[in-house]
């Protein structure tokens, strides 16, 4: 105890110095200073045992005697970021990449992000530039909210991390030269040592911590150019992934506590509230602890899981009905008429006049697209552990908002959020799904309802399937007529779709007010500019729950914008590749350079064999334009993907692997869904429910893939979502020219076999 | 009943209908075989049964006959069987969740075929990746392949 109490009057003490510093949040001199949360969540035990008697000399940066932990605070969903984000301030800190130690840390308002690193795309015209002020209106409102998404993490931290990175170094080096009573500049740093050559005195940083974390810290170091960069630019081992090929991982499935308990819950698949159940059966099966009512279904606690999925599906409901029309069918019918009679959400580009020029011309191209409802279907199904003991309760789970998190499970136990410790972990995927609460709400719940045993969550993946917060189906329709130039003359594109954006605020307590920019993302910010062109958004009132899916709203408009330019080239007798660079030239150069870069890569003017085709699309989204070029193949089985060639101008290459890996990723989840994702609604019911009936891409049908990674300036970019919305659009293309059919929904396997 | 997971005998008292999965996780401990469908369609639980891949999660305990491996048994973050060392040169994982499963498919048909082509890992390695890891999966088994056949000759 002894020992514990000076350890913790050290920890309060280096955090004071530590917040002094403003380490951070000195950079952003319009915010108030952000405490450093570090310290208390040592003293509360967040980081781990002994982590009270180590330094944080930054809200980034904890020093102990073992190495360096670098709060890496965004949720590693398997993007990559968490070692990405480290590399930045390693690279300033100057310690040895086998040194390094990555931890999510605690929920903290420090860690807030910077949402409008999402978006910041070279509009060109004052249209664009007001949908750019709502961006930045909504960004101003998520200020000191934590969220991993909108591709924004590794933009939002290029200049905050490696600034605590650079100012810690700082720090350390004038403790070493205040101690050898030397000038700072006359030291170097290598691998966590400071040097002093002409003397050959060495001090670790670790011997120079606790000087270093009382030091007043400069909130604008100086940062390394990038000529000198050894970990910036280069591909990193990721911090992950030992543990990720020898099952040491812990995802929140894995957590063990003692005395733990297993649950699953059972929800109304309509999606609203339960009148009764009867849970006499279950209640009677081997293992099962307890049935505890949920505000739309139950949960049942077993001594095992296995037990509680058992127990669960004996369980009578008598449920209520669904608020939103009872199948697909009556969704786009409800969207076909909204579309004539709803005003738009928002004009999202308007150049000169294309009504009127569609209106007096002949020839024109006039069509109705459409995109299903999708499942995230990430390979861990929702999964939670839950401890209350004593009034506090303990969360570990993955989740993108752990600040709203944790505030929200606090309502729930009904107790302060200074007892709610929420332990972010890694996570077998999320692609948006673990953006919401309703898993959050789920396990306070339960873990206040069996006090003092941890309870473990895990939903069946029948339930993942069922109760997932859809991508939204989404329906466009598009006029457009061909000039004599060899460019569309006039585009018209009017979209509609559920607002994602405020739905997901209404369930998380957040109001977001003015225009979705989501409804149009991928289409009125497409990098293409055509004489007269409008692209109008409309905000369905269909409440059918729906959520971020990877990509968002350029996930259905790059199919819709890109398959509508592929027909507008053919109805012309133009090359799709000729007509997009004529559309991109003087006026969007990385595009137009994407472009250029993607036509030799796919050797795109080289003729195929008579039973094979291409096909083309090109999207900017979350700042980096992204080219893919499919190549198809006509086999006896089917329609076989030979290969995908892709060129992704992500602005500032941080970490090419990895850039390489997310595009190879965006390219499989893309494929996925236009080839069979698809989530239907029956009697208010999703029909899916497992892999079986809502599969993904395969191994034996995945393409090869050439990948090329261009540096087009703008800074850095987004890249775990960019690589998604081309290859929909590109495939459907690649089976037009192969087959001559024109299919303007999908999966396109409703239509055509693929092999 | 007794069963025997990475060479460490175990004593219990279950239901024979309960899935192999949920005995190594719940009752065992042991976490890298991981849940992710309930009826054999995504690997992710795949173990070995006297060096045989295996879907754990349907596979009834009372039906289990020989020695089981789970990725744990394989080798440790220490002591890297060749195939995972190969995965992390490749820097194959992304969410890592289905890895523990390629990783034990992966070593159960090189066990069988040291010189797989493309074909026969597309028929062997049939288990889901969300993440889309497929092409570096892909790479790594051929570079394993190369690998053991190299320390072999």
């Amino acid at each position: 105890m002894s020992t514990l109490g000076t350890l913790t009057r050290r920890g309060l003490l280096l955090g004071s110095a530590a917040i002094a510093g403003g380490v951070v949040f000195g950079y952003y001199r319009y915010r108030q200073p952000l405490p450093n949360p570090l310290p208390s969540a040592m003293l509360a035990g967040d980081l781990g045992e002994g982590a009270a008697s180590s330094h944080a000399l930054t809200p980034y940066l904890v020093i102990d005697q073992e190495g360096f932990t670098i709060i890496t605070p965004r949720t590693e969903l398997g993007q990559g970021i968490q070692t990405t984000l480290a590399a930045l301030v390693a690279e300033e800190l100057d310690i040895d990449w086998a040194d390094v130690r990555v931890a999510h840390g605690p929920p903290s308002a420090t860690y807030y992000t910077d949402i409008s690193a999402s978006a910041a795309p070279p509009y060109d015209n004052s249209a664009l530039a007001n949908t750019m002020r709502n961006v930045m209106g909504v960004a101003g409102r998520f200020m000191g909210m934590q969220l991993t998404g909108g591709s924004a993490s590794t933009r939002d931290a290029f200049v905050k991390m490696r600034v605590a990175g650079a100012a810690a170094r700082q720090a350390l080096v004038e403790a070493a030269a205040q101690r050898w009573g030397l000038q700072a500049q006359s030291l170097t740093t290598r691998n966590g040592v400071v040097e002093h050559a002409a003397s050959g005195r060495k001090l670790t940083y670790q011997a120079l911590a606790a000087e270093a974390a009382q030091r007043e810290v400069n909130p604008e170091p100086a940062l390394k150019p990038r000529s000198q960069w050894r970990y910036l630019g280069k591909s990193m081992p990721r911090t992950d992934m030992v543990s990720k090929c020898t099952g040491t991982a812990t995802y929140a499935i894995d957590v063990r506590l003692p005395d733990m308990l297993y649950a699953t819950v059972v929800s109304n698949p309509q999606r609203a509230g339960m009148n009764s159940f009867d849970a006499s059966k279950a209640k009677a099966m081997r293992g099962v602890q307890a049935i505890v009512p949920l505000a739309q279904g139950v949960a049942v606690v077993a001594d095992n899981t296995w037990r509680a999925f058992q127990a669960a599906q004996t369980i009578a409901f008598d449920w209520q009905d669904a608020a939103y029309p009872a199948d697909s069918d009556a969704m786009f019918a409800t969207m076909r008429a909204e579309l004539d009679t709803l005003s738009p959400d928002a004009v999202h580009r308007d150049v000169g006049d294309a009504v009127g020029t569609l209106a007096a011309s002949t020839n024109v191209i006039n069509v109705e697209y459409r995109a299903p409802h999708l499942a995230h279907a990430a390979l861990e199904p929702i999964t939670a552990v839950g401890h209350y003991s004593g009034g506090k309760l303990h969360i570990w789970t993955a989740i993108q908002i752990p600040t709203v998190a944790k505030k929200k499970a606090a309502e729930v136990a009904g107790i302060d959020e200074d007892d709610v410790h929420l332990h972010v972990t890694v996570v077998g995927g999320s692609f948006g799904r673990r953006t919401e609460l309703d898993y959050i709400v789920q396990i306070a719940t339960i873990a206040k309802a069996m006090p003092d045993r941890p309870v473990k969550l895990t939903w069946r993946r029948e339930e993942d399937t069922q109760q997932d917060f859809y991508r939204p189906s989404a329906l466009a329709r598009m006029q457009g007529v061909m000039g004599e130039d060899g460019r569309p003359k006039a585009m018209q594109m009017d979209i509609i779709s559920q607002s994602t954006t405020r739905g997901w605020g209404q369930r998380v307590g957040l109001g977001i007010p003015g225009p979705d920019r989501i409804l149009a993302e991928g289409a009125g910010d497409a990098p293409y500019a055509a004489e007269n062109h409008q692209v109008r958004a409309f905000a369905s009132s269909l409440e059918v729950p729906g959520g971020f899916w990877r990509s968002v709203g350029a996930s259905y408009n790059g199919f819709f914008h890109e398959c509508f330019l592929d027909e507008l080239a053919h109805s012309g007798g133009r090359d799709p590749m000729e007509m997009r660079l004529a559309m991109t030239q003087g006026t969007f150069a990385q595009a137009h350079a994407v472009l250029q870069k993607l036509r030799a890569l796919s050797k795109w003017d080289q003729p195929l064999a008579e039973n094979k085709a291409r096909g083309l699309a090109m999207t900017l989204s979350f700042g980096s334009y992204v080219g893919q070029v499919v190549e198809v193949e006509q086999t006896e089985r089917g329609i076989k993907i030979a290969k995908v060639y892709c060129v992704a101008d992500v602005g500032l290459a941080i970490d090419p692997g990895n850039i390489e890996a997310q595009l190879q990723s965006g390219i499989v989840f893309g494929l996925t869904a236009a080839m069979m994702g698809e989530i239907t609604f029956a009697q208010g019911r999703v029909q899916q429910s497992n892999f079986h009936d809502y599969p993904a891409l395969r191994m034996a049908q995945t393409p090869a893939m050439e990948i090329s990674i261009l540096e087009g300036g703008g800074g850095v970019q987004g890249i775990g979502e960019p690589g998604v919305p081309p290859v929909k659009a590109a495939l459907a293309n690649a089976v037009f020219a192969l087959t001559g059919k024109r299919i303007r929904e999908y999966p396109l396997q409703k239509h055509v076999q693929f092999a | 009943m007794q069963l025997t997971v990475n060479q460490q005998p175990h004593t219990l008292e279950v239901e024979p209908d309960m899935p192999l999965l949920w005995v190594l996780r719940d009752e065992l401990g042991i976490t890298g075989p991981k849940f992710g469908c309930g009826i054999a369609q995504c690997g992710a639980c795949t173990v070995h049964i006297d060096g045989q891949a295996v879907r754990s999660c349907v596979l009834p305990v009372g039906s289990v006959q020989g020695d089981i491996t789970t990725i744990e048994g394989l080798g440790q973050p220490e002591k890297l069987h060749v195939v995972q060392r190969v995965w992390i040169e490749q820097q194959v994982a992304q969410c890592g969740y289905c890895q523990p499963g390629q990783i034990m498919t992966a070593v159960a048909l090189l066990s069988q075929n040291p010189d797989p082509s493309d074909a026969d890992i597309d028929a062997a390695m049939t288990n889901l990746c969300r993440c889309g890891t497929y092409p570096r999966i892909r790479a790594a088994v051929h570079q394993a392949a190369k690998t053991i056949r190299e320390a072999q000759a």
